[in-house]
């Protein structure tokens, strides 16, 4: 990584000597986004708040192209924009009037402000709606005002905080084509979720954190390689009395670039190293006299990572 | 700069917000002017009727000159309104509460009070019934039938038939006793001198004019009074009080209500969003304070107005006073809320104490009834709360119209409250962000 936009070194932070973040350290390039990911009560929250100059670290420091990231009117704070998980809006103030009033808190005013509100209402779409207030919207239309207010100052690093909590699949299509368009436009994102999908669909890099602590810290592509299985090949057999299924499991077990086999009823969940190896498995079982009624491929997901990781479910 | 131009986004921001609520907006200013049109018009008004006389029962069972001259002077008495009842009426009536007191002047009143005047006969007892909530008008029933009685006992002594008769016999009470008791000579003395007053004023009714003849003859009350209400000049009005009170409450709770906002959006992460920004957490509640003391003086304000235009309160003393106890009171209002905010935990629980905490501090102040009223002790605990000194430093601007040198101590109490709830609640807030 070339000289990282942002650079996190050993946070701590309790309370009432309760460990909440241990040591956290990771760093983000420019123009990458970084998926932070973990359950409930994980720390991402803490870790997002010291990020954003909220709390302060017991221990350790948080720079910001190149400067640091403290509380009150820090200079890093204009560089960092927060989409919090709450709807953090007013929700009797019109869009337009939010807008305005987060712009202002940046030291944005006169023409520029009402340009960089435009802007932010027409990457989000919410245009036609920025002069009735937010308690008219629907949830997605908030969650993507919420998303505009913190765009208004051109941040070089947002910070989305779960950003499509109670967000209906429509909606959440909406925010993640606003983000996408961010990060074409080369803008640096933190995306915390416990969704593993919308990390995937997102992130060059992810933090994964557990108890407070970080316990993997790479890109997709070398998570995915910790795994012994990469895809996963199942096939719903249509004679299962045709064949002797404890011969056809120990055969398929035998075969190159097989990880691993179990049944589900009539079906075979076969763990592949490569998705390369589904093909040749396909045409072995079919040479045994195995016919499958109906196949399918699946990569295997980080939430399997997360569970190898950790021994326990993301959302346990 | 970015700073400025935050606190003032902040500011406007908190104005729209008030300005919009339509609903709660109406109700901080209705309910002030209501409460404060009632408590005023019970209160005396705006001075121009006159007060309510004391509703007070008459049992006059005696029928002496005596007796039917007390009840004639009770009727006459421009302080109470005599209803004249049976005993068991009387007793009845003030028992449920419908008459404050009842006066009962027993058979053979008349006689018993001449001949006890100047001896030391048992004096006769005239019965007073009252209603033990009212023990303060009982003070002044007493006093108007002490009058009435000494006036007609001793005028029916100087000039009475039943005088007449009443000297005589304590002359020769007297005469009796001058020869072992030196002080029963000299009123012996006296009464023979009086026989004589009697006598001329007796020839003399004759040849004397009607208004003459009618005056009073006995003893008087030696002064009489020339009463001057010393306030603002034309009248005392009891609207301006009142709406001193009701303001304050009703500002108070509006501050009760900023206060709450803070928690509100602290739950809602709104306060962590504002200060993810690259402002201050200082900024942030400097903004509330300045923004929510604008709106507690401009609904002071709006209040006032009303009252002036349509209760005819009058500032009758300083305007730049009323108006600098009107600020100072309101930036002590926007730092109570922040008081709030700082130590409240949730938006549900800090309400209900803090409004617990202010109905205290209205009523100890003298907001509902004025704190005059209270005992000597309460009133110099009082002194202590800030509501106190607002509901005192409104009055001596109205009503009472004093120069601005009066509502100086009232500032200067306010500001010295703001600064202590401010720098308290701050530190709080400092102390939470670590």
């Amino acid at each position: 990584m070339t000289t990282p936009l942002l650079k996190v070194t050993g946070l701590c932070k309790s309370y009432s000597g309760r460990v909440a973040v241990d040591e956290v350290s990771f760093a983000l390039a420019s123009g990458q986004t970084l998926g932070l990911i973990g359950p409930n009560g994980a720390g991402k929250s803490t870790t997002v708040s010291m990020l954003c100059g909220l709390l302060k670290p017991d221990r350790g420091e948080i720079l910001l192209d190149g400067q640091r990231v403290n509380q009150g009117n820090s200079a890093a704070k204009h560089k960092i924009g927060l989409v919090p998980q709450d709807l953090a809006i007013y929700e009797e103030l019109s869009a337009r009037e939010n807008l305005k009033l987060f712009g202002a808190l940046y030291g944005l005013t006169g023409d520029l402000l009402k340009q960089r509100c435009q802007a932010a209402l027409d990457l989000v779409t919410l245009s036609d709606r920025a002069g009735d207030k937010p308690s008219t919207y629907s949830g997605g239309m908030k969650r993507r005002l919420n998303i505009a207010a913190a765009l208004l100052h051109d941040p070089q690093l947002l910070i989305l905080d779960e950003p499509t909590v109670g967000v209906d699949p429509q909606s959440r299509n909406a925010i993640f084509d606003s983000l996408e368009t961010l990060k074409r436009q080369g803008r640096s994102l933190i995306y915390t979720s416990h969704y593993m999908e919308e990390v995937e669909r997102l992130a060059d890099h992810i933090v994964i954190i557990d108890h407070g602590k970080v316990i993997a810290n790479e890109t997709p592509e070398e998570l995915y390689r910790r795994l012994p299985s990469q895809a996963a090949l199942n096939v719903e057999l249509g004679d299962v009395e045709a064949v002797s299924l404890a011969a056809l499991l120990a055969g398929i077990q035998a075969r190159p670039g097989v990880t691993g086999v179990n049944t589900v009823g009539n079906s075979l969940r076969i763990a592949l190293g490569a998705a390369d190896d589904a093909l040749p498995m396909l045409e072995w079982l079919t040479a045994q006299g195995c016919r499958p009624r109906h196949f399918s491929t699946a990569r295997t997901d980080l939430e399997e990572i997360f569970l190898t990781l950790t021994g326990h479910s993301l959302r346990d | 700069m970015s700073s400025l131009t935050a606190l003032k986004a902040l500011i406007r921001k908190d104005l729209i917000l008030f300005l919009s609520d339509r609903r709660s907006l109406l109700l901080t200013l209705v309910m002030p002017i209501l409460l404060g049109g009632f408590f005023g018009y019970l209160f005396g008004g705006s001075g121009v009727a006159e007060n309510a006389k004391i509703e007070v029962g008459l049992v006059a069972v005696d029928d002496s000159d005596i007796g039917k001259n007390i009840a004639a002077g009770l009727k006459a008495d421009k302080s109470i309104s005599i209803l004249e009842l049976t005993l068991a009426e009387a007793q009845d009536q003030v028992r449920k509460g419908k008459l404050h007191a009842a006066i009962v002047i027993p058979a053979g009143f008349g006689t018993a009070a001449g001949a006890a005047l100047f001896s030391a006969r048992d004096k006769p007892e005239i019965t007073l019934y009252y209603d033990p909530s009212q023990t303060a008008l009982l003070a002044v029933v007493k006093g108007v039938l002490t009058q009435q009685v000494m006036q007609t006992v001793s005028a029916e002594m100087f000039s009475g038939k039943a005088g007449v008769r009443f000297i005589d016999d304590n002359i020769r009470e007297s005469e009796k006793r001058a020869a072992k008791n030196p002080e029963a000579a000299e009123l012996n003395k006296f009464l023979l001198s009086l026989r004589k007053f009697q006598e001329r004023t007796q020839g003399d009714e004759s040849t004397a004019s009607t208004a003459t003849q009618n005056a009073p003859r006995g003893l008087s009350m030696p002064f009489s009074t020339q009463d001057e209400a010393m306030s603002s000049g034309p009248k005392y009005n009891g609207y301006a009080h009142s709406f001193a009170g009701m303001s304050v409450q009703f500002i108070l709770m509006m501050g009760i209500d900023a206060g709450i906002g803070i928690l509100l959006a602290r739950r809602m992460g709104l306060w962590n969003r504002l200060l993810a920004a690259p402002i201050t957490t200082s900024t942030v509640l400097l903004a509330r304070t300045i923004s929510c003391a604008l709106i507690a003086f401009g609904l002071l304000c709006c209040t006032f107005l009303f009252a002036v235009l349509v209760f005819k309160v009058k500032i009758a003393g300083s305007l730049v006073g009323f108006l600098g106890v009107g600020a100072c009171f309101a930036l002590m209002t926007a730092t109570f809320g922040l008081l709030i905010a700082a130590y409240g935990k949730t938006p549900e629980a800090a309400r209900g104490l803090a409004v617990f905490a202010t109905l205290i501090m209205v009523m100890l102040g003298g907001a509902w009834v004025p704190a005059f009223l209270f005992p000597q002790w309460l009133q110099t605990f009082s002194l202590g709360l800030p509501t106190r000194w607002a509901v005192d430093g409104l009055d001596a601007m109205t009503w009472r119209g004093l120069g601005i040198s009066a509502a100086i101590p009232a500032m200067l109490v306010q500001l010295g409250f703001a600064a202590l709830f401010g720098s308290v609640a701050l530190r709080k807030f400092h102390r939470d962000e670590r």
